[in-house]
């Protein structure tokens, strides 16, 4: 260590990285959550278009369906094998069915959804806006008087606050549909059994509290593809880095509010 | 009127305006030089609310706009309209659309038929009513900035601002929309301001001019001043030459 430099003072250094970088990434949901209200009061004191708010419906829906087939129709059929590899022996396997309803409505439906959408949609509203930030677009949004909160942001925000459950309705039946073919074909668990399992172990509480979880991570999309396309800084390097910031900061966010409201709404509000 | 103060502004290590200084009077067509980065641009963003100064006074009709929200800033915007340097359509829309936009947000009392009525007018004063279903990624840069003009002149603004109207057009193209930029001033008695590189074009439509160097206002007369000036840095300018006060960056 010639230079002075120990271990510990290293170990400060990556602290202190760390923290600023914790620190950045605290701020930048606050400022995110700032948008989210400034874009709520503009549109309580005059909605935004509903013709707008279709268009972002249908571009979420369109975009996303098909992903979100694929993915829950192999999820479900992951939910099978493994329920399936682990039951066996344990258990009955008239559970199989339970088991899987349960995992793929509360949790594996709304978070894989969540994540496949906050991919692709946040994606493609962050690079939209922020192409329209850097060509001044937004601006002249502005000095035309109208607001970009109530023209861009709100539509996006709503079309992804009411796609995010309907598309997770969609991946809930397409999964057990996965884990049905799975079961039936595979484990070989006779067909009525399964039907059986699936109204036992049928809870309206399960399917509310995943699409509660829908409509939030909805918002924890849209919120994020708006304000990083809105934050973009020169031109299409600084397009590229707010759509990469916009997927993460996504995915992240709803892996860590998933956790809270799975303590939140399974100890609280649905025990 | 436009009334601007000790405009100061400063964008990341650059003190880009320094105590500006400048009037606009009623009914003028002012035209604005300057050599590229002086901040021309910077300077029409602040008269619209699009930038905030980091100090000094912009009073519109007496009205101060410096320290106004968004939401307060929409009822001043509503009295411009402003073409960008870069035309600043937006691509989602039709060059129809783009016109029409402010319209129907707006003026939620004019009919459909009527909203086109006046795109279709706005679009023949720029001589691009064929384009209007065209999206703004089809059009050559001149074409865009005439859309832009003609989407800035939507709402019968008392107030114009052009950053660089005439830049990227042909000398034919470019003195058309001189004529409508004097037409504006003459028949509709609009304020204007415009920024350009263009000395023919400044000469044309200018009722006065100034010359923006190092965040000041640095010359400011008629046309016919300008041409007799023998300051040397309007004079550099005019010339367009590299030698003289004004350094090329
Ligand atoms: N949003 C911005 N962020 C940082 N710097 C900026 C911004 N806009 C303009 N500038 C800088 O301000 C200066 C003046 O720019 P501008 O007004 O566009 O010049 P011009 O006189 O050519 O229109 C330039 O140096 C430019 O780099
Ligand atoms: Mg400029």
């Amino acid at each position: 260590m010639a230079s002075g430099v120990t271990p510990d003072d290293i170990a400060l250094k990556g602290v202190r990285y760390a923290s600023g970088r914790l620190g950045d990434s605290l701020a930048g949901v606050g400022r995110a959550a700032t948008m989210m209200l400034e874009a709520t009061q503009v549109s309580l004191r005059r909605p935004p278009s509903v013709r707008l708010i279709a268009q972002q419906m249908g571009a979420i829906g369109v975009d996303s369906l098909w992903l979100v087939i694929v993915v829950s129709l192999f999820t479900g059929a992951v939910a099978a094998v493994q329920a399936a590899y682990q039951l066996t022996s344990v258990v009955p396997l008239k559970y199989l069915s339970g088991v899987i309803l349960r995992s793929v409505v509360i949790e594996l439906g709304p978070v894989l959804t969540a994540l496949v959408i906050g991919g692709r949609v946040g994606a493609s509203m962050a690079a939209e806006l922020g192409t329209m930030k850097v060509t001044e677009q937004i601006d002249a949004l502005r000095a035309m008087g109208i607001s970009p909160m109530r023209h861009l942001v709100a539509p996006r925000v709503l079309a992804a606050i009411i796609m995010l459950p309907v598309l997770t309705i969609y991946a809930d039946a397409i999964a057990i549909f996965g884990g049905y073919v799975v079961a039936v074909v595979v484990v070989n668990v006779p067909s009525p059994i399964y039907l059986q399992g699936l109204r036992e172990f049928f809870e309206m509480k399960d399917l509310l509290s995943g699409l509660v979880k829908a409509v939030f991570f909805g918002s924890i999309i849209g919120m994020m593809g708006c304000y990083h396309g809105f934050e973009t800084e020169g031109g299409a390097e600084g397009v590229g880095r707010a759509t990469t910031m916009a997927v993460v900061s996504s995915c992240v966010l709803i892996l860590i509010l998933d956790y809270i409201l799975a303590s939140v709404l399974f100890r609280i509000i649905f025990a | 009127m436009i009334e601007i103060r000790g405009l100061a502004k400063r964008l990341g290590r650059r003190q880009v305006l320094q105590g500006l200084d400048l009037d606009v009077r009623a009914g003028e067509t002012l035209v604005v030089l300057g050599p590229s980065g002086t901040g021309k641009s910077v300077l029409l963003k602040h008269i619209i609310g699009l930038m905030k100064p980091d100090a000094g006074s912009i009073r519109i009709d007496g009205e101060e706009i410096v320290g106004l929200s968004e939401e307060q800033l929409n009822p001043v915007r509503r009295r411009f309209g402003m073409l960008f340097q870069g035309a600043a359509l937006l691509d989602s829309l039709t060059v129809g659309e783009n016109v029409a936009l402010a319209m129907q947000e707006h003026a939620r009392g004019l009919d459909e038929a009527e909203v086109r009525r006046r795109v279709i007018e706005r679009l023949e004063w720029v001589g691009l009513q064929a384009a209007a279903a065209l999206k703004p990624a089809s059009l050559s840069g001149g074409m865009r900035k005439r859309v832009g003009l003609a989407r800035a002149l939507a709402m019968d603004p008392e107030y114009v601002l052009y950053d660089e109207p005439t830049t990227g057009l042909d000398p034919i193209t470019a003195d058309v929309i001189n004529q409508l930029i004097r037409g504006m001033q003459k028949q509709l008695h609009v304020t204007s301001v415009v920024v350009t590189h263009d000395i023919k074009s400044a000469y044309t439509v200018a009722d006065r001019i100034v010359l923006l160097y190092q965040g000041r206002v640095m010359f400011d007369g008629t046309p016919e001043e300008t041409r007799r000036t023998d300051d040397a840095m309007m004079r550099q300018f005019i010339e367009g030459s590299s030698q003289g006060p004004i350094q090329p960056v």
